[in-house]
């Protein structure tokens, strides 16, 4: 049995309380997770700085060559997990097994991760705008153009409290190691793979173990990584996203509401634009926060979305080793069923209708023995009053609402990653200044098509580093 | 079978006989119109059973039906006084109440009974006679606040506390205001530290295993420590007090950082309630890799863990279950309480010759809904 202790800033701590994560189809133990307790975190915060001082010993081009390096392990090399070892067939029979991920999502994901530690040198220089690296080691210095700059670290180490179902998240911490910050992380019970996979893949590439803490736990773990980091990425619902609004410390990440708005100048050329809206809905089985939950047009809806159900209607669910499988499982009990039942209520409403069923053949929630499939499901909204418009669910759903366009902008709410298809100049000045929006596309890009080169809610550098003034010398008379 | 089997055997017999003595004594008590209370009084007339004349032994208990703890909730707080002890000066204890009435438990001297028996567990060399206390617990309508400080008294010492009350930590919680929730518990950690700091030569104290982490925290923080501060012997409890807890704590919070290997300060586990009284751990053994067994207070109080989906049924040992608690003191008759945690049925050994509970934490089906506070 393999054995996967807790991480003290690099050393493996092995605790009498375990958790094991099983197969999910299976019920097959996969590996004992040892349990951290809150205590342990804030013994451990005594040497976080030590984490950014053992990285700041190495240059930021230096970390920089070894995520190139760590990527490569990641990818392709039989790395050290706990007592045992893991080569990447192993890993993705691992995590597409407790998580639900099928596997060739996860490879996909894989390379996700491994494109983002080979580009880092090219993603730092974007998110830095271009700023000497070096400014971030020493804390100030002069830009070529002969203006001095200050970064001062907000906290030695980042918090991650991470979550089990989506292991598209883990882009959002690989570039905190090379910006000379500490991890700690706490892996979604489901989900340790990632983390320990990537830990050790940076230790066998020369980054120092006293960087990186991992605090497999429960809530309680949770809460004490918020406490003792001074910055920390969270992941939740609308609730937790709530808790901490306004909270400078935490970031938290929640659901996305990424949506497709079709311009007046373009909504009749919908057809073209098919094969965008539903690989935006169902690509990576509709998990992510940047799935599209949303399309949004002033005519023609009905037809939209009907030619989307006729397209997802019929996927259903195939075995987690089929490089066709698009579904994945929910593994937690009842929780599938809800969501159906919410579904149906809502479709009751008037001007709201499901499309997909009538193309489904069966039901859209399949319910096994360990878990449950939700089929993709697409809703007709005729207006955006209807609850339903705005929702967003952890399978392939989208609806698609009809509402003039020059209501859009004030009724969408919060979006993550909005692609407006318009070449209308006007209305791309008003989705520009639309501060609900977070990643704007205009044009016809999938919504899951990210560049890597662009922050993702909120530049990881503004939430890590802190631009201030610094003078050593006196300024120019005036 | 060999000479301590025997032994062992003939006290768990004779434990038994005395339980089953007491349940009749109790019994008796409670249902005599003479001395029982206005509460078993009246629900006699519904059991439909003589309880003096059918429940002869423990086993007999079964017939009672489960006891429900809304029957605490409100009042007259009387109803619950024997009139066998009418008069005598009555101490009003309560449990829960974050919203909502609170449960209330009327005693007299049962606390003070239940804390002498269990100063009587306590190492001499690690709890010293006469030295003084520091309650760092909750404050209060609970029953822990006068019991540390009977404690301490009946020890030769005088105890300490600091003003806490649990119920608004658990509403900060309850509103994810931890911000504020973190500068309350800082509040509360100050007060002790200012009592620590006194210099009234504290070596004894009571508390949850949150504070302990943050009281810890806070002397590092300070270049001290719980060993540097002279404290010598620790009583802390609850199902936080889990088994790696306890190594985390013997193996870091406990220790003189600058000087580790002087070894921790001592610390014993305990679980109780106002309902029961204290069950105190079994002694710690290297052996037990920091397992935790609690023994019930017999034949004052006993735990049972009984299945799920029967309560009259005990699991068998090694067995999970569920907690259910029974009170046999002339103050109080508490039949079949079902407590919100579950745990594993151990063996009796040499110094508790009854049934014991390990691994003690929230009730499965209660666990997603309890609010774990500081205390």
């Amino acid at each position: 049995m393999i054995e996967m202790p807790v991480l003290r800033w690099g050393k493996p701590y092995e605790s009498l309380e375990k958790q094991e994560v099983v197969h999910f189809e299976t019920g097959e133990v996969l590996a004992n997770v040892h349990q951290a307790n809150g205590g342990m975190l804030k013994m451990d915060k005594r040497h976080s700085q030590r984490a950014r001082d053992v990285l700041r010993q190495f240059s930021i081009d230096q970390l920089i060559e070894m995520m190139a390096k760590a990527g490569e392990l990641y990818l392709n090399g039989t790395l050290p997990l706990g007592n045992g070892t893991q080569s990447p067939a192993d890993f993705c029979k691992m995590q597409s097994a407790t998580t639900g991920l099928p596997e060739h999502m996860v490879a996909f994901n894989m390379k996700k991760n491994h494109f983002v530690l080979s580009n880092m040198r090219q993603i730092l220089d974007a998110l830095t705008r271009g700023l000497p690296l070096d400014i971030l080691t020493r804390g100030y210095g002069k830009e070529a153009r002969g203006v001095m700059l200050s970064y001062q670290a907000h906290s030695p180490a980042l918090g991650m409290v991470l979550p089990s179902n989506s292991p598209g998240v883990h882009t959002l911490w690989l570039p905190v190691i090379p910006l000379q910050i500490g991890l700690v992380l706490k892996p979604g019970p489901q989900e340790p793979w990632t983390p320990y996979r990537m830990a050790e893949a940076f230790f066998a590439a020369g980054v120092p173990r006293e960087a990186i803490s991992i605090y497999p736990g429960g809530g309680e773990v949770g809460a004490a990584v918020i406490e003792t980091c001074d910055r920390t990425m969270i992941f939740g619902g609308i609730p937790t996203v709530e808790r901490y609004h306004g909270n400078p410390r935490v970031q938290v990440h929640g659901p996305g509401f990424s949506k497709i708005l079709l311009g007046d100048d373009e909504v009749d050329n919908w057809e073209q634009h098919l094969d965008l809206m539903a690989d935006s809905i169902y690509l990576n089985s509709g998990r992510g926060c940047i799935n599209c939950s949303g399309i949004w047009a002033s005519r023609h809806t009905a037809e939209i979305a009907d030619a989307l159900g006729k397209r997802l209607g019929p996927i259903g669910p195939l075995p987690m080793k089929d490089p066709k499988a698009s579904l994945a499982p929910f593994t937690v009990k009842g929780q599938a069923e809800a969501i159906s039942n919410d579904i149906d209520e809502a479709c009751k409403q008037p001007g709201v209708t499901e499309v997909t069923a009538k193309y489904r053949n069966g039901p859209r929630l399949i319910a096994q023995e360990r878990c449950d499939y939700m089929r993709p499901t697409v809703v007709h909204c005729t207006s955006p009053e209807p609850t339903i418009a705005k929702a967003e669910y952890m399978f392939p759903f989208s609806t698609v609402v009809e509402c003039p366009q020059d209501k859009m902008l004030s009724t969408i709410g919060q979006t993550l990653v909005c692609s407006a298809i318009t070449k209308d100049p006007k209305w791309s000045q008003q989705l520009l200044d639309a501060n609900n929006i977070d990643r704007l596309n205009i044009g016809a890009l999938k919504t899951i098509q990210l560049n890597w080169l662009q922050p993702h809610e909120g530049n990881i550098i503004d939430f890590l580093f802190r631009n201030r003034a610094f003078q050593n010398e006196a300024p120019p008379a005036h | 079978m060999t000479a301590t089997n025997v032994d062992l055997t003939a006290k768990i017999k004779q434990a038994k006989e005395t339980l089953d003595a007491r349940v009749r004594e109790i019994v008796e008590w409670h249902f005599n119109p003479e001395t029982g209370c206005p509460f078993w009084l009246e629900k006699a007339k519904t059991l439909g059973f003589d309880p003096r004349q059918d429940v002869k032994c423990f086993e007999d208990m079964k017939k009672f039906p489960e006891f429900q703890d809304e029957w605490l909730r409100g009042g007259p707080i009387q109803r619950w006084i024997p009139r066998g002890l009418a008069g005598k000066p009555v101490y009003v204890f309560e449990t829960g109440g974050t919203t909502g009435i609170p449960k209330s438990r009327m005693q007299i001297d049962d606390w003070k009974t239940d804390y002498e028996q269990f100063s009587a567990t306590l190492p001499d060399d690690k709890f010293p006679k006469g030295s003084n206390w520091l309650m760092l617990g909750p404050s209060g309508p609970r029953r822990l606040r006068l019991a540390v400080e009977h404690l301490a008294q009946t020890r030769g010492g005088i105890s300490f506390c600091v003003d806490l009350d649990p119920r608004w930590v658990v509403k900060l919680i309850k509103r994810g205001n931890m911000k504020e929730m973190e500068a309350y518990r800082d509040h509360v950690i100050d007060q002790a530290i200012s009592i620590l700091s006194a210099g009234h030569d504290i070596k004894c104290m009571f508390t949850t295993p949150k504070l302990l982490e943050a009281l810890a925290m806070k002397l590092f923080e300070q270049g001290s420590s719980i060993k540097k501060s002279g404290i010598t012997g620790i009583f802390s409890g609850g199902t936080e007090f889990t088994p790696q807890w306890y190594r985390f704590a013997m193996d870091e919070l406990l220790r003189d950082p600058d000087d580790p290997s002087s070894g921790p300060v001592f610390m014993t586990p305990t679980y109780g309630n106002t309902l029961m009284g204290l069950a105190c751990g079994k002694p710690f053994d290297p052996a037990d890799n920091y397992k935790i067994t609690y023994f019930a207070p017999q034949p004052r109080a006993v735990i049972e863990v009984v299945e799920f989906n029967d309560y009259n049924k005990l699991v068998g040992y090694g067995q999970t279950g569920r907690v259910k608690l029974t009170t046999l003191t002339k103050e109080t008759f508490i039949p079949g309480f079902m407590e919100r945690d579950e745990g594993e049925r151990e063996l009796p050994f040499d110094k508790y010759p009854w049934d014991g509970i390990s691994g003690t934490r929230p009730f499965h089906e209660f666990a997603k809904t309890t609010t774990v506070g500081v205390y």
